[in-house]
Order: C-alpha cells, then sequence, then structure tokens
C-alpha cells in the first residue's frame, strides 16, 4: 500500500473528514483489451477520479454511455475494472474476492435506486415486500424488528405504511413508486447511496419532491449520495460537487455553482448552454459552442474524447488533455480549460447575447 | 406572432372519460393556426396526454370521447376526428397528422432497418416507388440531421442512440408533410444537448414546411423556448392558456405560477427546490369547484363553492380559470415588489 502513503505524504491540508468513496484512476472496459489499443473499444470509464463525503451529494452528469451508470456499478462491484482503485470507508474494493464480496454487496451499506422504478421493482411483491427484501438479505437486524425498519423507511420518505405497504407497485403513482425505491435503498441504512437518473422518469413537481427527500436523507441519516442524472437542472438546487463525464471521461469536476455557473469545459459549457429554462437570461447559445459545418476530421482514437464536437478544438487536442487543478477547487481535461470564452468573444460579438 | 387565420386543429369542448365513467378530460377547447407551436403542460395525470391521444385516436381501450369535436384542417379540407371510421383515419394518421412519442425504440420494428420502416411509410402513404422511397427517405435523412444518412439507412434501431432514433421518428412522422406534429414528451427521455437539438429541428421544420406543432409537456422551460402559445391543463381541464411569453411573464392562475415556481429558471444559484404539495386529483374525482383549491395558497370559500369557469381576460387571446382572478396577480405581484 505505497500509493496511499504516497498520496498522504504529497497532501498537506487533509480535509477534515475522509472520504467515504474514494475512486482513483479507474477504468473499466465491457470489451476485451485490444493490441495497441489501451482498453479495447469498450472502453466505459477511463481513469475516472472521484471522492464522495459522509453527508455530501455529488452529482455526475454525462450522456448516455459517457460511463455514469458504469461508475456506479464498479462500486458496488458488478463489474470488476481493469485498472484503478476503488476505496469505500478506508477499505480497498479491489481486494475483495468470492465470499467477501458477496458479503459486502448484501451488507446494504452501498445501496443503488435505479431510473425506472416500474421495472426495478418487482411487480409481484407488496410495497412491503419490497421494503423488507434488503433487510431479510442483509440479515443483520433481528426478524421482529424489520417490520419497525420498513415503516419507518417508508415513514422517511413520506408515505403511509399503512396505506401502501400491502399494494403493489403498478398501484401506486410514478412519483411514489420511486420513494419506494428510496426506502427499499435506505432500509438498510447505508452509507452511501448511488441514485441512477432517480427523477428523469417524474414530472417536475415529484422530481424536487424526490431530491429534497435525498437532501434531507442525507442530513437526517447522514448519507453519501451520488445522483447520475441527465439533466442539470435537477442537480443544481441541491448537489454540493458535480462531475461531469463524456465519453468514459470526467471531463471537469468541482463545486456545483462554479462548474455549472461558469463551465472551465466546453462540454460543461454546451450542457449548460442546452438546458431550456423559463426565462432565457443572458447566456450562451447552444449553437455559438458547436463546432462550425464541414469542420476537420478527427481520428477515432488517441483524440481529446470531445475533439468532434468542440468548436475549440485545434492541434493540441490531437492529445487527450489530463485533468488539471484550476483555481484550487475544481478540475477540467481540457487544453483551453476556462479559456475558451475568449475566444468566443471575440468571434460572436456581434450575435452574442 | 401574427396569427394566421388558417386553422389546423380546432378542438372545442372535449370531454374524454376513462375506466368506469370517469371524466378524466373535460371542457377543453383550444385551436392552432398554421406554422403555430401550441404547448400543453402539466403534471402526469393532467389530462394533457389523453387530450393528444384523443385528437390522435390513439385512446386506451376503456377511453372513449364523450362529447366534443375536433376537426383538422380548415375548409374544404377539413376532417371531423371525433367518431371517425378507421378508412378515415387512414388517411389521416401519418399523412396529414404525424406523431412522435417518449421512447423512440419502442414506436420502431427492430428486425427491420430504420431505412426501411421510412420508406415503407413513403410507398404506401405517399405511393412512392421502391427507388424514388429510398432516395426520399435519404433526403429526409438528412433534412432531420442525420450524419451519413446513406449508411443509417441501412442500419437497424439498436445500432442507432436514442437522439439518432427521435431524428428517424420525426423524419417518419414528416414524411408525408403533415398540417400538424404532435410530440408527446418527445425530448424528455434525451439529454440536454440533444434536446436542444431535437427542439432545433422542430423549430426549423415548422419553418421550411409551415408545420404546426402540438408539444406535449411536463416541462414549463421546453414550452418557454419552443412554443408561442400555451395552454396549462390540471386535473382534466384547462386552467390557463394565452401567449406564453405573456403567460409566464405575468401567470394569472395560481397553478401557473406553482409550475413555474418549480421549473428551471436558468438559474444555477437558486439552492431551494419547491414542489406544489398534495397530489394531483385523481381522474374522475368529483370535486364542486376548483379542482386546484386543495393545493392553493390562495384558496378561499368561493373557490370551492360551484365550478369555475374559464374566463378570457382583457388581454387577447388569453385566459385563465380561477374564482380570484385579479385577486391572486395583486398578491402575488406585491408579493414580487416586497421580496
Amino acid at each position: 500500500m505505497t500509493a496511499t502513503q504516497e498520496v498522504s505524504a504529497t497532501v498537506e491540508s487533509t480535509p477534515p473528514v475522509p472520504p467515504l468513496l474514494r475512486v482513483t484512476g479507474l477504468s473499466v472496459s465491457y470489451a476485451p483489451p485490444r493490441k495497441g489499443v489501451n482498453l479495447g473499444t469498450g472502453a466505459a470509464l477511463t481513469d475516472a477520479s472521484l471522492e464522495v463525503r459522509p453527508g455530501e451529494i455529488v452529482g455526475i452528469v454525462g450522456e448516455t454511455g459517457s460511463g455514469k451508470t458504469t461508475l456506479a456499478r464498479a462500486t458496488v462491484g458488478l463489474v470488476r475494472p481493469a485498472a484503478g482503485r476503488i476505496e469505500f470507508a478506508g477499505q480497498d474494493m479491489g481486494g475483495l474476492r468470492g465470499r467477501a464480496l458477496r458479503d459486502f454487496r448484501r451488507s446494504g451499506q452501498v445501496q443503488l435506486v435505479f431510473q425506472d422504478p416500474l421495472r426495478s421493482l418487482d411487480p409481484d411483491l407488496t410495497i412491503g415486500d419490497i421494503v423488507r427484501e434488503p433487510l431479510d438479505v442483509a440479515g443483520t437486524l433481528p426478524r421482529r424488528e424489520r417490520a419497525d425498519r420498513v415503516a419507518e423507511s417508508l415513514r422517511l420518505v413520506g408515505l403511509d405504511p399503512e396505506s401502501v405497504t400491502g399494494r403493489r407497485p403498478r398501484e401506486l403513482s410514478g412519483g411514489q413508486r420511486q420513494r419506494v425505491s428510496l426506502a427499499r435503498a435506505i432500509s438498510t441504512r447505508p452509507q452511501l447511496l448511488f441514485c441512477d437518473e432517480p427523477v428523469s422518469a417524474l414530472d417536475v413537481s415529484n422530481r424536487n419532491l424526490v431530491l429534497n427527500l435525498l437532501d434531507r436523507l442525507r442530513t437526517e441519516l447522514g448519507l453519501a449520495v451520488v445522483i447520475i442524472a441527465h439533466d442539470l437542472s435537477s442537480l443544481a438546487g441541491i448537489a454540493d460537487r458535480v462531475a461531469v463525464f463524456y465519453r468514459s471521461r470526467v471531463v471537469e469536476q468541482g463545486p456545483v455553482q462554479a462548474v455549472l455557473g461558469r463551465p472551465a469545459h466546453p462540454y460543461t459549457g454546451l450542457l449548460t448552454a442546452s438546458a431550456p429554462s423559463v426565462v432565457r437570461v443572458d447566456r450562451l447559445r447552444p449553437e455559438q459552442l458547436r463546432p462550425e459545418p464541414g469542420g476537420r476530421e478527427w481520428p477515432a482514437h488517441g483524440v481529446c474524447v470531445f475533439a468532434p464536437r468542440c468548436r475549440f478544438a485545434h492541434d493540441a487536442c490531437t492529445e487527450q488533455p489530463d485533468p488539471v487543478p484550476l483555481d484550487g477547487e475544481r478540475e477540467a481535461a481540457c487544453h483551453v480549460a476556462g479559456r475558451w470564452r475568449e475566444q468566443l468573444t471575440s468571434d460572436d460579438t456581434t450575435d452574442g447575447g | 406572432m401574427p396569427l394566421s387565420p388558417e386553422r389546423v386543429l380546432d378542438v372545442r369542448d372535449l370531454q374524454v372519460s376513462v375506466g368506469d365513467h370517469l371524466v378524466a378530460v373535460q371542457d377543453v377547447s383550444f385551436q392552432i393556426g398554421r406554422g403555430e407551436a401550441v404547448g400543453l403542460v402539466g403534471e402526469s395525470g393532467s389530462g394533457k396526454t389523453l387530450t393528444c391521444r384523443a385528437v390522435l385516436g390513439l385512446l386506451p381501450t376503456t377511453g372513449e370521447i364523450d362529447h366534443g369535436r375536433i376537426v383538422l384542417g380548415d375548409g374544404a379540407d377539413a376532417v371531423e376526428l371525433t367518431g371517425a371510421r378507421r378508412s378515415t383515419w387512414d388517411q389521416v394518421r401519418g399523412v396529414r397528422l404525424g406523431a412522435v412519442f417518449q421512447d423512440p425504440a419502442s414506436y420502431l420494428n427492430p428486425s427491420l432497418t430504420v431505412g426501411h420502416q421510412l420508406a415503407e411509410q413513403l410507398r404506401v402513404k405517399a405511393g412512392l416507388s421502391r427507388a424514388a422511397a429510398h432516395r426520399r427517405s435519404v433526403e429526409l435523412f438528412t433534412e432531420v440531421g442525420l450524419h451519413e444518412p446513406e449508411s443509417v439507412f441501412h442500419q437497424y434501431p439498436h445500432e442507432l442512440s436514442g437522439g439518432m432514433l427521435q431524428r428517424v421518428l420525426i423524419a417518419i412522422s414528416v414524411s408525408c408533410e403533415p398540417e400538424l406534429l404532435i410530440a408527446d414528451e418527445a425530448t424528455t427521455a434525451l439529454d440536454v444537448v440533444i434536446q436542444a437539438e431535437i427542439l432545433e429541428l422542430l423549430r426549423r421544420l415548422r419553418e421550411t414546411h409551415g408545420l404546426s406543432l402540438l408539444l406535449v409537456t411536463h416541462d414549463l422551460a421546453v414550452v418557454a423556448e419552443t412554443c408561442e402559445r400555451i395552454l396549462v391543463m390540471y386535473g382534466g381541464q384547462v386552467v390557463e392558456s394565452g401567449p406564453t411569453a405573456e403567460v409566464l411573464g405575468d401567470p394569472q392562475h395560481p397553478y401557473t405560477r406553482a409550475l413555474m415556481d418549480v421549473a428551471t429558471i436558468g438559474n444555477w444559484e437558486r439552492r431551494t427546490l419547491d414542489v406544489i404539495p398534495g397530489q394531483p386529483p385523481a381522474a374522475g374525482e368529483r370535486m364542486p369547484g376548483c379542482r386546484f383549491a386543495p393545493r392553493c395558497r390562495y384558496a378561499a370559500a368561493a373557490c370551492v363553492a360551484g365550478p369555475v369557469p374559464l374566463v378570457d381576460l382583457e388581454t387577447e387571446g388569453r385566459s385563465a380559470r380561477c374564482a380570484r382572478l385579479g385577486e391572486v396577480l395583486t398578491e402575488s405581484a406585491l408579493e414580487e415588489v416586497s421580496a
């Protein structure tokens, strides 16, 4: 474990709370590596690093296939990483094998919440059974206390245990179903909750309800929460930090307001510019950030992952940039990180605003 | 926006019931002019999807139009869609009326190439020859912004991303130059970058084809950026309607205002997520007065006493259904000034 010693020696001001989850240089590939290409074509996650502290909400944004879900799957041990480390509560998850891994998974310390509650909840089980199941699997809580825990979990998510325990998922509304998924996830009192698109199947009011619920749960239960989302507005209101994924890489991460308010990576810029809003305040338009038609062709490998869709791509971008720290609190993987706006104002002064 | 006199869709006093005569949509009237985009907004269960399904003649088997008229087109081309026969629908759906929905993959046949599915539409509905249909398909794929349309033509749905599939479906639905395109939560499942591109595509198609758009969504922000007019639905009724900018600039119904509070304002600094307390009424729930009253912070005795009519406002084209019309406006305006 020399690597950790080196890290702690170089970082002088260690944060007061050690991270609950520390992902370092994680790479995951779903296809066998090929000669000449590091990770083969199935690279789902490349050199990703992320830390999550207790009581913190970290948002992960990115398009479909950018590696968001793979990170969640790797953390709970559903896929084996090709490289990198995952530490949970100080323990190296890569060292867990066989029974130890199974026991960790069943202990319910890390729980997943999925996007579509109708598909992730067993339609044949009653809500009571669904919320109780993780407790039966973990087996740590005495049997007679489980019913109380089920009722308590349902109450925590704002459902009335008496009226819902006997019902089945299809008899509930979408928002209620998603709250059942949450109740199930927190019934084992996990330390870390991975929510994979928890609100994208819900409408706005229910969306905010579930997000506020997550916000409350992290304070009441001291939970660390990772919320995977494809829309920024859900995260802007509650996340402390946000990590932006693009094509298997973390291209930018930092405090949510800094990242969304003043994106350092052109992809984050495109994301925030594309987000619809009721009031169109003075801000960039997505077409200002798209490459001009008939731009240069980029090879499929080796170049910056965002280069083919980047307006600011230039010769340096034939090499994938590493994440570099930026004004202390955040990092971005871009050759023109934080500086692309300057090019924009000189190009688009006439039609900007 | 100047309203074109030519009317593409006229819905009057529509009432739809589902299941055991539960009235799920009542008293819905609206018109869409040529080239106009109208947004239908509301939470789940507000009746917005049932309304658009009624227009498409695709109500669930238990659903039924109790009364009301739905007329597509104007003048000599007008077709009454309520109670239309199968043969009428065959001439209308896919030809004069296009539709795209939330989950594009489930509307395509997984065992046929996407090009085949577009060409089939062109051959059956527009009567093109095999070669002409192929040519036109590639043109349409280019028009909806698919890269390398020739190779996309030969690809199967599973080989394309969600955004690409939605483009394919848009190409199919506009292939016969429909007068009206209905988009029911068509961009909801897409990520923001792709959503912005699809909305831009719809805007472009409206300009180039004179296409009218009925956009059904729960996202007020999408309507704000896309539609000239907005209809806010709640509990099966239209509670407010009018030009988008005016309705959102100065909402007259407390529900519209509540929706705006929960919507994305485009301000990343905002750290509170508002919710509308309570649940919307179940379909067919009988309520004597305003259906929003139980969740409304301005609710008074007058609100629940009897039915609240949809009242035309002074501003042209605006109407709202609120028993305390005017009172609420001043209150909230005052609140904003003092805040």
